[in-house]
């Protein structure tokens, strides 16, 4: 069930080419974290839009393979 | 998802004007997201329904769908989708949450 730190990186890079890409594993298990995200994509669009770039940079894996990722976004 | 979730989640979001579709219930909530967004809220003063997707696998998975968004929980205000946990903490702290509870006439603490 758990998601590797990288592949995460890779995924939103994939979908988000010029992101910035911090993530941390939270509790050290693989499965809880927090990402922050850097890009001049978000400019102009509300946070759930860009929220929800994210979570589709995620194919999906986001609630499932995924369980637990705090994203902050930052244009 | 079928139609009878779906209206089930549109008279939530009509009857009551803060919609928390959230793990667990006010008092016991189930996951620590769910539990942070209660908290705050609670701490707001604001009167909010809370609605436990844990009851129903349909509704678990119909939220989702619904709101086009991919976690639980998640916040309706008078029928607007605000956002999941990390956005309503990020309008908690820099005073959004409050200025939307405002604008939208909805009784909280000052």
């Amino acid at each position: 069930m758990a998601m590797d730190l990288k592949e995460i990186e890779i995924l939103i890079k994939e979908a988000i080419p010029d992101a910035i890409v911090d993530i941390q594993d939270l509790a050290g298990d693989g499965n809880h974290y927090s990402a922050t995200v850097t890009s001049n994509k978000f400019s102009g669009k509300s946070k759930i839009e860009q929220h929800k770039m994210v979570y589709n940079s995620l194919k999906g894996k986001m609630g499932n393979e995924l369980h637990a990722l705090a994203i902050k976004t930052k244009e | 998802m079928d139609q009878v979730t779906k209206d089930l989640i549109n008279n939530d979001i009509k009857n009551n004007d803060v919609c928390l579709f959230m793990k667990g219930t006010p008092d016991a909530p189930q996951c620590g997201f769910s539990m942070a967004i209660s908290n705050m809220l609670k701490i707001l003063e604001v009167n909010y329904k809370g609605i436990n997707v844990l009851e129903t696998q349909s509704l678990r998975e119909g939220i989702k769908e619904f709101s086009d968004w991919p976690t639980i929980p998640q916040i309706y205000i008078k029928g607007e989708f605000i956002g999941g946990c990390d956005i309503v903490k990020e309008m908690y702290e820099n005073g959004e949450l409050k200025k939307i509870l405002k604008d939208k006439n909805i009784k909280h603490k000052e």
